[in-house]
């Protein structure tokens, strides 16, 4: 599992809890390097007709938002003591790259809060109740925050992706912590890399974006705020209970490639362990999975629970430009492709405004639509 | 007496709604194109079992169960999908016992498939959790019990698993909305309203299905929260299915069959218990035609040979 997080605050200020189904020891820590998922999210981004594309061993996430901030420096080593009478033990402390990070089980909820918040860090009201049913389960608490002298050291002027491998059959993703926060909606990309196929969630109805939608050239220029309208536009159809698949892909082509597809070397940085197995030269057997999640308390009650499927059909979300002709030849089949290009122009707008809800009007502004109606062209009641 | 209605033609119904809204309203990833050719071929697979075995050709429960498939069984191989279609009727025909098919036929196929190929998968987020829906198939799915006359089961087993997902949710300390939110799932309503009430494989004897019911639930829970596989309660109905016959010989009861108990269920409900409680718990199977008169005479009892068109049930 990889974590990278958008967090934009002061480092000192920055900690995540991560619910783990067993203790991890040091050697399955790591800390990679942020190009990893910045290729990743290039390579799966949705696109404009520039295209693109198994076992549940890797779960790659990509947080946007979430993470209760650490209050202060805490003191990196604490009383042990301190921690048992709570209920609290450390499992074990390590520093990892710019991290500080420990992992710890508890016996109940409250001394854990209580634990987090005497070394600094700042729990939301509520997360008691959440820590609580994980405790139950017999789950650890992965626990990192930024160690300032060794990021000095390391010279990384922002927090790099921390690596987890570990086993287990519960293939899914705590999120419940993250929705304590009633800061609103998070963001959340998911990336799975498998061996068998496509990865689904299995207590949310995971819906395939709109894709393959002819829309106006004007887009290029627009293309972040226009698909920002449309991912909201959707979530806001499906009454925000869904995850959406962005790219579903076999990892050794794209067509056509908004990055190049990762290498061997790349995959296996990001926890693709099974390549070693097959032959060096081969196909790097992997399945990407891009999902797209935003969720809060309300409409995501319980953790994001996966399964990976069979399905190997490629998917993306594509959204194509078709570029006019603009000669000026005036026969009678470059009339009728003129007349077809208004009809065309009319239908691209109608899927924008479909799409992200914008209103017609806007996007027929933005198109030039009326001053697109080919000029000296006889409307059918010009007959008098 | 024969029934009004027979209940199966609720189902084909029912059933037929379904898809139609899941292909078009929640884009199921599956064609009317193949949805047409399994239906076909599950249809086309029962028409040559009854010319092999020699009974009556009777599309209807090859339909619910070609219609059920659409509805659950996903595969990027139309192959695989119809090997399943054809799994599920010949298991009606060739894994008896004693004149009666022990599993579900939708359910053998699908878990016979997921066992030996990984190239199938059953998706249980796709119906979403929209609280309408969950409504509406509740509804269509009691229409379909109480017709068919096995709507015990359908509660016993809905009573289980709430109280399984309540409690453990309660031991958890979790929010009501977490196991409110796993029960407000369209494919748990499908599989308790269409596949467990399934009158042809559920035991005889109402205490049975109980039992079989709370079986069921229980081996569900433990495979989801447990070993943590996806599809817990599809593993669990084939794998207590195997334990049917068990609960049969120790709780006889008198035989299910589609064309005797179309009447009021309460009717028929009653005279099985009836014949339950003036019965010693462990009966020889031919005792079960000692149940009272009017159900005995339709009914076909477990010393029957095989070859009778009524037993070809769904």
């Amino acid at each position: 599992m990889t974590m990278a997080n958008d967090f934009r605050g002061e480092p000192k200020e920055f900690a995540v809890v991560i619910p783990v189904p067993t203790v991890i020891t040091r050697g399955q820590i790591h800390v990679a390097d942020k190009a990893l998922i910045d290729h990743l999210d290039a390579y799966s981004s949705p696109r404009l007709v520039e295209y693109f594309d198994e076992d549940p061993c890797r779960v790659m996430m990509y947080d946007r938002s979430m993470a209760p901030s650490a209050m202060g420096n805490a003191k990196a080593a604490r009383e042990e003591s301190r921690a048992r009478s709570l209920g609290v033990t450390i499992e074990a402390r390590y520093t990892v790259g710019e991290y500080d990070i420990l992992i710890l089980s508890a016996t109940q909820s409250n001394g854990l809060e209580t634990w987090l918040r005497e070394n600094g860090y700042t729990i939301p009201p509520g997360a008691s109740y959440v820590l609580g049913s994980y405790i139950r389960q017999n789950m650890k608490f992965f626990v990192a925050k930024v160690n300032l002298q060794e990021q000095a050291k390391l010279g990384f002027s922002y927090l790099r992706p921390i690596q987890v491998a570990y086993e287990s059959p519960k293939f899914m993703l705590p999120i419940r912590l993250g929705t304590v926060n009633a800061a609103g909606a998070q963001e959340l990309f998911v990336y799975a890399l498998t061996r068998k196929g496509r990865v689904e969630t299995t207590n949310y109805r995971t819906v395939k974006l709109p894709s393959d939608v002819d829309v106006p050239i004007y887009i290029r220029e627009d293309f972040a705020p226009f698909y920002k309208a449309l991912f909201n536009e959707q979530v806001r159809k499906e009454d925000m209970a869904a995850v959406f698949l962005e790219y579903a892909w076999d990892m050794n082509w794209c067509d056509p490639c908004a990055a190049d597809p990762l290498s061997r070397d790349e995959l296996k940085k990001l926890g693709v362990f099974w390549l070693a197995e097959e032959n060096s030269g081969g196909a790097a057997n992997a399945f990407l999975t891009r999902l797209h999640v935003r969720y809060d308390r309300a409409h995501f009650p319980e953790d994001l629970v996966f399964q990976e499927t069979g399905d190997r059909q490629n998917f993306q979300a594509r959204y194509v430009l078709h570029h006019a002709w603009e000669g000026t030849g005036d026969c009678e089949a470059a009339r009728m492709y003129r007349r077809n290009l208004n009809e065309r122009r009319e239908r691209e707008a109608h899927n924008v405004a479909s799409l992200t809800g914008w209103k017609l009007g806007e996007i027929r502004k933005k198109m030039n639509l009326v001053a697109n109606e080919s000029p000296g062209e006889k409307k059918w009641w010009e007959l008098w | 007496m024969k029934p009004r209605f027979d209940p199966r033609l609720y189902q084909i119904t029912a059933l037929t709604a379904l898809l139609i809204y899941g292909i078009s309203a929640l884009h199921f990833d599956v064609t009317v194109a193949r949805s047409t050719l399994i239906l076909g071929v599950a249809i086309g697979a029962q028409a040559l079992c009854s010319r092999i075995w020699g009974v009556r050709f009777d599309p209807r429960s090859a339909a619910i169960s070609g219609l059920s498939l659409c509805l659950l069984l996903r595969s990027n191989s139309v192959v695989l999908v119809l090997i399943a279609a054809v799994i599920a009727v010949g298991s009606k025909f060739v894994i008896r016992w004693r004149g009666k098919h022990i599993f579900n036929p939708t359910n053998v196929a699908i878990v016979a498939l997921m066992l030996f190929t990984p190239r199938v998968w059953v998706s249980p987020g796709q119906w979403g959790n929209l609280a309408f829906f969950a409504f509406l198939i509740a509804c269509l799915g009691g229409l379909v019990v109480n017709r068919a006359a096995r709507s015990d089961v359908t509660y016993a087993f809905i009573a289980a698993w709430c109280a399984l997902l309540i409690g453990r949710s309660l031991w958890l300390g979790e929010p009501m909305t977490i196991p409110l939110h796993r029960l407000e799932n369209g494919a748990l309503l499908l599989f308790t309203f269409f596949m467990i009430s399934d009158p042809r494989t559920t035991p005889d004897s109402r205490a049975g299905r109980m039992l079989f019911a709370a079986m069921v639930a229980l081996g569900g829970a433990y495979i989801q929260f447990k070993l943590f596989r996806t599809n817990g309660i599809l593993w669990s109905l084939a794998a207590c299915s195997l334990l049917v016959p068990f609960i049969d010989a120790l709780l006889p009861a008198e035989r299910y069959s589609w064309n005797s108990h179309g009447g009021s269920p309460w009717s028929v409900a009653y005279s099985r218990l009836l014949s339950l409680s003036s019965a010693p718990l462990l009966r020889t199977p031919s005792a079960a035609s000692t149940s009272p008169k009017e159900t005995q005479r339709f009914s076909i009892g477990p010393h029957r040979s095989s070859s009778s068109a009524t037993q070809i049930g769904p």
